[in-house]
C-alpha cells in the first residue's frame, strides 16, 4: 500500500506527460508524428507478428554475452590490481585512458575486427561495462578496513582462507555496484550499435522504422520499450543487494 | 613465574609537517606470565602504537620486543589484538567468525569448538547471526570469543571496551574477569580509564604525554572480585589521577 502511495506522484507526471504529448499533436496538426494511442496500436502490431519479441531476445542475448564476458575478465583483473601495488601502477594508467573513449567512437574499429554481425556488438558492450567494472573491483579493494586486514593477519590464516573468507567478501558489494553500473552501460550501448549495422535488436528497429516509411509510431514505441528493459535491469541488480553475501554491507 | 612479554628500549618516531615526531621514548617493561598489566595515559600519547608494536604490526625504531625469549618480529596467533573499533568481521556469522582462526581442525570439529566459546562469553542461540544482527556489548564479547578460540597465550586489549556505554563495559569487564580467572591468560590493557584499570589490573603503568615514557608503576594488590568503592581502591585511583596531572578528583 505504501509503495503504491509513493510511486503515486511519479505516475502523476507520466501520465501528465501523456497528456501534454497527446494535446500538442492535437495543436500542431502534426502528420508524421504519433500520438500516444498510434505508438500502443504500433506495438501490439509487432507483438502480434513476433517482430518485437524477435528484436528485444536479439538485444538482451548480446548484452548479456558482453555483459558476462565483461565481468568474468574485470572481476578477477579488478581483484588483482587492487591487491597487487604493481599490477595497479601498471594497468591503471591504461585503463584510465580507455576508460573515456566513448563506445560509440569504438564502432568503427569492431566492424573491422568483427564485421556486421553480432560479435561487434558483443565487444562494444564489452569494452563500454568492463572498465567501470574493473575500476569499482579495484576501489572495492582499496577500501577494505585495514582492522580486517590486520585481524587476519593475526590469526595467521593462509592466504586462500585470506581471500576466500576477507577479501572477496569484503570486495562483493563493490562488484555488485560496479556490475549494475557495467550493466547499465552496457544497455545504453547496445542500442547505439544495434543502430549501426545489424539486422535484428531494438536499435536496428528504430532505425529500420524510419527509414522504412517513416514510421514513427514504432520508434517512439521502441524507445519506451528499452527504457523499460532498462529500468527492470536495473531493479534486478538492485535486488542483488538483498542476498544474503552483501547484506551487511547496506545493514543498519 | 617468568616473564612472559619483554620491552626493551623502544622507540618510535613518525614523520611529520612539522619535522621528526617522538613518540615513544625509550619504554622498557617487562610482564609475568598470566599477568595483566594496564597501560594508561593520556590521550595522543602514543598507547596505540606501543600496542601495535608490541602486538608485531608495526616495527619500532630501535628496541625490542622479546615474547618467551624470542625477539617479536610479526603478528601471529599465540597474540591476539583486540582494538576499540573491533574487527569481528560483518560478512561472517558470529559461528563463522569464531570458526576463523581455526585452521587445522577439521571442518566438524571446527564448529564444535567455536559454538563452545561462543557460549562462553553469552552467545549462545546467536551462532547463526552477523554481527549488525547484535547489539555492541554482544559484538564485543564476539570479539573476545573469536580471539579465546585461537587459545592465544596474551591477548592485547587496545581500549576494548571504551566504545560501549558504562553499564555494558562493567559487564563485558566481569566477563572477561571470569574467563581469565579460568584460562589464566597473560592480558596487555590499554585504557584511559582508570577505573577499568583497577577493576581488571594487577599492575598499572602510567605513561607521560607524548614522547610516551614510563612515568609511574603501580601494584594492584586486592584480590578478585574487587570493591572499586572501597577506601585503598578509591586511594589508588587518586594516586593514578594525580600522576596523569588530574588532581581536582583529589578531595
Amino acid at each position: 500500500m505504501n509503495r503504491i502511495k509513493s510511486s503515486l506522484p511519479a505516475l502523476g507526471v507520466i501520465v501528465a506527460l501523456l497528456f501534454a504529448w497527446w494535446g500538442a499533436i492535437l495543436a500542431t496538426q502534426s502528420l508524421i508524428f504519433p500520438t500516444p494511442w498510434g505508438v500502443v496500436t504500433g506495438a501490439v502490431e509487432l507483438l502480434a507478428d513476433g517482430t518485437l519479441w524477435r528484436h528485444i531476445g536479439a538485444s538482451l542475448m548480446r548484452v548479456g554475452t558482453g555483459f558476462a564476458l565483461a565481468v568474468c575478465v574485470a572481476v578477477p583483473l579488478g581483484l588483482w590490481m587492487g591487491w597487487v601495488r604493481g599490477a595497479y601502477n601498471t594497468l591503471n594508467p591504461i585503463f584510465q585512458m580507455l576508460r573515456p573513449i566513448s563506445p560509440i567512437a569504438w564502432i568503427p574499429i569492431a566492424i573491422l575486427w568483427f564485421g556486421v554481425g553480432d560479435a561487434s556488438p558483443i565487444y562494444l558492450i564489452f569494452i563500454s561495462s568492463v572498465f567501470p567494472m574493473v575500476v569499482q573491483t579495484t576501489v572495492g579493494v582499496h577500501t577494505i578496513d585495514k582492522r580486517y586486514l590486520r585481524a587476519a593477519e593475526n590469526f595467521g590464516v593462509s592466504r586462500a582462507t585470506l581471500f576466500t573468507q576477507v577479501v572477496i567478501p569484503a570486495v562483493l558489494p563493490q562488484v555488485l555496484v560496479g556490475m549494475r553500473i557495467g550493466l547499465g552501460v552496457a544497455w545504453l550501448v547496445v542500442v547505439a550499435a544495434e543502430m549501426i549495422a545489424l539486422r535484428s535488436g531494438l536499435g536496428y528497429m528504430i532505425m529500420d522504422s524510419r527509414n522504412a516509411g517513416n514510421r514513427y509510431d514504432l520508434v517512439i514505441a521502441g524507445m519506451i520499450i528499452i527504457g523499460v528493459i532498462g529500468l527492470s535491469l536495473d531493479s534486478t541488480m538492485r535486488r542483488l543487494e538483498r542476498i544474503r553475501w552483501v547484506r551487511w554491507r547496506y545493514a543498519q | 613465574m617468568h616473564s612472559k612479554i619483554e620491552v626493551r628500549g623502544l622507540n618510535k618516531s613518525f614523520e611529520s609537517d612539522q619535522g621528526r615526531l617522538v613518540v615513544i621514548e625509550n619504554v622498557s617493561f617487562t610482564v609475568r606470565d598470566g599477568e595483566t598489566v594496564a597501560i594508561i595515559g593520556p590521550s595522543g600519547c602514543g598507547k596505540t602504537t606501543l600496542m601495535n608494536m608490541i602486538a608485531g604490526f608495526v616495527r619500532p625504531d630501535a628496541g625490542a620486543i622479546v615474547i618467551d625469549g624470542v625477539p617479536r618480529l610479526k603478528p601471529d596467533p599465540k597474540g591476539i589484538l583486540i582494538t576499540q573499533h573491533g574487527s569481528v568481521f560483518p560478512w561472517l556469522t558470529v559461528r563463522e567468525n569464531l570458526m576463523f582462526g581455526l585452521n587445522g581442525h577439521a571442518p566438524r570439529n571446527k564448529a564444535e569448538i567455536a559454538d563452545h566459546y561462543a557460549a562462553i562469553v553469552g552467545l549462545k542461540g546467536f551462532e547463526t547471526s552477523y554481527p549488525h544482527e547484535l547489539s555492541g556489548g554482544m559484538l564485543k564479547r564476539a570479539e573476545l570469543a573469536r580471539a579465546l578460540v585461537v587459545k592465544p597465550e596474551v591477548l592485547y586489549m587496545d581500549e576494548p571496551f571504551s566504545a560501549l556505554d558504562a553499564l555494558m563495559s562493567l559487564r563485558v569487564r566481569n566477563e572477561l574477569l571470569r574467563i581469565l580467572a579460568e584460562e589464566r591468560h597473560t592480558v596487555m590493557l590499554i585504557t584511559h580509564d582508570v577505573e577499568e584499570a583497577i577493576h581488571v589490573a594487577d599492575r598499572i603503568l602510567v605513561l607521560s604525554p607524548r614522547p610516551a615514557r614510563i612515568q609511574a608503576v603501580f601494584d594492584v594488590p586486592f584480590p578478585h572480585p574487587r570493591r572499586l568503592a572501597s577506601a585503598p581502591a578509591q586511594e589508588l585511583r587518586v594516586a593514578i589521577l594525580r600522576e596523569l596531572g588530574v588532581d581536582q578528583y583529589g578531595g
